[in-house]
């Protein structure tokens, strides 16, 4: 396999200027003659495909959810970054590209994040014209707020549900195709397999989950934006049905996998109650601008907060990162948090949780301001935990949040698998080691307003197109072997329910391969993760039946792929020794117990090749090479 | 309340129904050692982990992001859409609304303009078409101007926004006695229309989404307010009354 980044030559700002002309084209009355599927409707998807047809192109979308506007980017909070630079507080897409490439800790490819931090600009611009109800002042400009990881303010948001308003931005403006006949929708479908033709991707089969009908469908090249992988914790600030399925399928179809051990962990979650619980619930990031994260100053201090006193209390991010104080950045967060509780300075039931605390807010700005910049996530927060965040501050802990990790892609967002590309959170590309608040939902639409719509007309022009039909021997072969596995499953007559094995599979991964990781954890997690999929395979229960809405056979499914991408995450992390962003290996920290990167040994993408089954699969490499930007010690001191 | 941490015990009557062409009825089930601060569809989890040892099939119901804001999920708790709790979808429904010993009837939404495909699951794919028809500002990827040479009111900013916070869920349509979709419709209109940019489609926006939704088999508005009552996004009807002005307006005064 060969790792052929195709980023193009240059200085840094003019590459993806250069590039746009020197990719081929595609005459606009051709475009209708090429056919492209899209699986994932979020804001990868949504974007791609309203772009995609109105370039022409004749598009098919698959959701598993039952309307595309469903798909988990509607969850995002706080917002979404942009250079624009209108708070005139020294903001340039220089400085954005700056701060996500040390964000990532320094292992994100510099091309591909200068790009991002051009299109920035482009993508307010255009949510702003579909009509998405940012944030406004009273002269009627657009409203900004701060982020983790910026010293700017760059961040434009919707109240709390930024997510939410870009993604209908995006759903409109795809649903207006659908009403043009551009776009073909499939909600409720689900993607079971890619399907290669010649070593080019040239389609899906998928599952229609309201009747179980196996369909295979045909198009001239196929586009994952199915999101991220994070629910192989269980427990995760996803949606139930997220899963890594399709990426998975598409790996097992050649597809490389680049850096699976970059998680991220977010820092203000709302901490578990109990055993039943079934995802954690994200506190936006938004929050940090005016809540003060502390701690008791003395272990097992069971008083109630109001009655700790100032001097008794360690508000420990204002401490040790005075600089960025509340607003450092996710990993950096997340760990000190953990500290914190493991030195016995957790608050709440079973001392995993911090306070996120308004007070000081609440009495400089009045209760009024607070609740109109944050009303729906104190409502929420209340609704969930039974507390007043307006009287007693929150508790929150780190919870599974995102993967910067992906299917491995070039600059042009192409798979190892030609015609295969791959968008927003489903791919590598952007983010390095770790992803900084704001910028997953600027990557999503980057790739999908303003990436694809370019480089997969190059692809086209660049390459011919053989006529394939669905009565392909390739169809009909991983119809076969999807219909083959899903009989398995049903007839499967074991104890276990789907959901018992997943729930555990997520507490062996977060044990051991979650916020810390070691040597001798990641090699008990690698025994533990091939024996529970054996398990699942010999003692898994799937009732109902296959011709139906059937609810545990798509879980059994989801956790099954989950059981073997899991096993590549632990491999990954234990392969990369060093510290990096998400990825903190024990082993390798600084003194002080910051993550201590190996820039000799580890500064490339690991990209992880699928050997066949039962066979440990292949690590390639790709060198990372810095040209602007000096590699450092981050510091948020 | 229930509260304080107390283990309960409920009975369960479940709409159970095979797919679109079979009869449904209630089956009774028993949920228990339900702790108070698991979500309504997490006590379902725990109901359906048990029907599941027992070699039945599990209730099917409609979920996902489980935070309130993906609107899938959704179903009438006692005859209350979402349940009894004011604002709240049913994945942020709290078993802390509820006592010890309870009955609990918990059904689809049920209108015409939404079928039953199987158990608590129906088919809205009728909203995605009404979008469709017209819920939308058309602005083709790459024809921006920039942000700021847009100017919005705050105020009317703010008002789109209330409007635009719909998720979709379509509790409006199972609270209304007449099936209607008139809040759903009403939200986008509002929130396109409020702004400078939704202009010049404002008209054959209106006109094309009411035309919509009375093909796709909803009912019409009667002033229940049920729907408002239902929202878990605190959509208000003066949504519907500011619909109805501009569907009046674009019928008098707009050419076709």
């Amino acid at each position: 396999m060969e790792l052929k980044a195709n980023i193009p030559s240059g200085p840094l700002e003019q590459k993806w200027t250069r590039h746009k002309f020197e990719m081929k084209l595609v005459n606009p009355a051709n475009k209708r003659k090429y056919s492209v599927i899209i699986v994932g409707s979020g804001l990868a998807g949504g974007s791609a495909a309203a772009s995609l047809a109105e370039l022409g192109y004749n598009v098919k979308v698959f959701c598993f959810q039952d309307s595309p506007r469903r798909a988990h980017s509607i969850a995002a909070q706080g917002g979404i970054n942009a250079a624009k630079n209108y708070q005139n507080d020294g903001d340039s897409v220089y400085r954005l590209f700056y701060d996500t490439v040390k964000g990532g800790d320094f292992r994100s490819r510099e091309a591909n994040v200068h790009r991002l931090a051009e299109v920035s600009l482009n993508i307010i611009d255009q949510c702003v014209a579909q009509g998405v109800p940012f944030a406004r002042e009273y002269g009627g400009t657009l409203s900004n707020r701060s982020f983790g990881g910026a010293q700017v303010s760059r961040t434009f948001y919707a109240r709390g549900q930024t997510g939410q308003q870009l993604l209908l931005g995006a759903y409109q403006a795809m649903m207006r195709q659908v009403g043009l006949g551009t776009v073909k929708l499939f909600a409720r479908h689900e993607m079971l397999d890619l399907v290669l033709v010649d070593g080019r991707a040239r389609g899906i089969v998928a599952r229609d989950l309201e009747t179980g009908q196996i369909e295979s469908h045909v198009a001239d090249a196929v586009i994952l934006a199915t999101g991220g992988y994070g629910r192989v914790f269980f427990l995760a600030t996803y949606a139930q049905g997220a899963n890594g399925t399709a990426i998975w399928r598409a790996y097992k179809k050649g597809a490389a996998f680049a850096n699976p051990c970059y998680t991220q962990i977010h820092p203000t979650c709302i901490p578990v109650s109990g055993e039943h619980q079934s995802k954690l619930t994200l506190m936006s990031e938004s929050l940090r601008n005016d809540g003060r994260i502390w701690v008791p100053k003395k272990p097992g201090d069971t008083r109630l907060p109001k009655q700790i006193p100032e001097d008794e209390r360690d508000y420990y991010l204002e401490r040790k990162y005075p600089s960025f104080g509340n607003l450092s950045p996710r990993d950096i967060s997340s760990r000190a948090a953990k500290q914190m509780c493991d030195e016995g300075r957790g608050v709440g039931p079973g001392g995993r949780g911090v306070y996120l605390d308004f007070s000081d807010a609440i009495e400089r700005l009045g209760e009024d301001k607070i609740r109109e910049r944050y009303g729906n996530l104190f409502e929420m927060y209340e609704r969930i935990t039974d507390e007043n965040p307006y009287r007693m501050p929150m508790r929150i802990y780190p919870a599974m949040h995102y993967t910067m990790g992906g299917l491995w892609v070039d600059y042009n967002l192409m798979s190892t698998i030609p015609g295969l590309f791959v968008l927003g959170e489903a791919n590598f590309s952007d983010h390095g080691a770790n992803r900084l608040g704001a910028s997953a939902l600027m990557q999503g639409l980057a790739d999908g307003y303003f990436v694809i719509p370019y480089t997969i007309g190059h692809y086209f022009a660049s390459s011919k197109q053989t006529k394939v039909g669905t009565d392909h021997a390739a169809f009909k072969e991983a119809e076969g072997v999807v219909d083959a596995r899903l009989k398995k499953l049903l007839g499967s007559q074991g104890k276990r329910s789907p959901d018992s094995i997943h729930r555990e599979l997520g507490r062996v991964m977060w044990d051991d391969c979650g916020m810390a990781r070691t040597e001798q954890g990641l090699h008990r997690v690698l025994q533990k993760v091939p024996a529970l999929r054996e398990e699942l395979w010999q003692n898994v229960r799937v009732p109902g039946e296959g011709e139906n809405i059937n609810q545990s056979l798509e879980k059994a499914g989801r956790v099954a792929d989950f059981l073997e991408l899991g096993e590549l995450l632990c491999q990954d992390a234990l392969e990369r020794r060093e510290s990096c962003g998400g990825h903190f290996r024990e082993e390798f920290q600084t003194p002080d117990g910051e993550a201590l990167r190996d820039d000799e040994r580890f500064c490339h993408v690991a990209a992880w090749e699928y050997a066949g089954e039962g066979k440990k699969p292949i690590r390639h490499i790709e060198p990372l090479e810095f040209e602007n930007v000096h590699l450092q010690t981050r510091s948020y001191k | 309340m229930g509260g304080n941490g107390k283990l309960m015990n409920l009975t369960l009557h479940v709409w159970r129904q095979r797919n679109r062409n079979s009869p449904g009825k209630l089956v009774a089930y028993a949920a228990k050692n339900i702790s108070p601060d698991m979500s309504f569809l997490e006590m379902m989890d725990v109901v359906n982990e048990d029907l599941i040892a027992r070699g039945e099939e599990p209730v099917a119901f409609d979920h996902d992001c489980r935070e309130g804001i993906c609107g899938q999920c959704g179903v009438v708790v006692n005859g209350n859409a979402h349940g009894p709790r004011k604002a709240t979808t049913t994945c942020q429904l709290h078993m802390r609304s509820f006592r010890d010993g309870d009955s609990i009837r918990i059904e689809p939404w049920r209108a015409a303009g939404f079928p039953v495909i199987k158990d608590l699951i129906v088919d809205r794919s009728a909203f995605d078409r009404i979008i469709a028809a017209g819920g939308f500002i058309t602005a083709p990827t790459g024809n921006a101007p920039d942000g700021n040479a847009i100017l919005v009111p705050k105020k009317n900013s703010d008002l789109a926004m209330d409007a635009a916070q719909c998720i979709g869920c379509g509790a409006c349509v199972a609270a209304c006695p007449n099936g209607s979709a008139m809040l759903f419709v009403a939200a986008k209109v509002s929130h396109l229309g409020l702004l400078p940019q939704g202009q010049p489609e404002r008209s054959d926006r209106v006109l094309n989404m009411v035309a919509k939704m009375d093909e796709e088999g909803f009912g019409t508005c009667t002033n229940h307010a049920e729907c408002e009552a239902a929202c878990p996004k605190e959509i208000r009807i003066e949504f519907i009354a500011r619909m109805n002005r501009d569907y009046l307006k674009a019928l008098f005064f707009s050419r076709p």
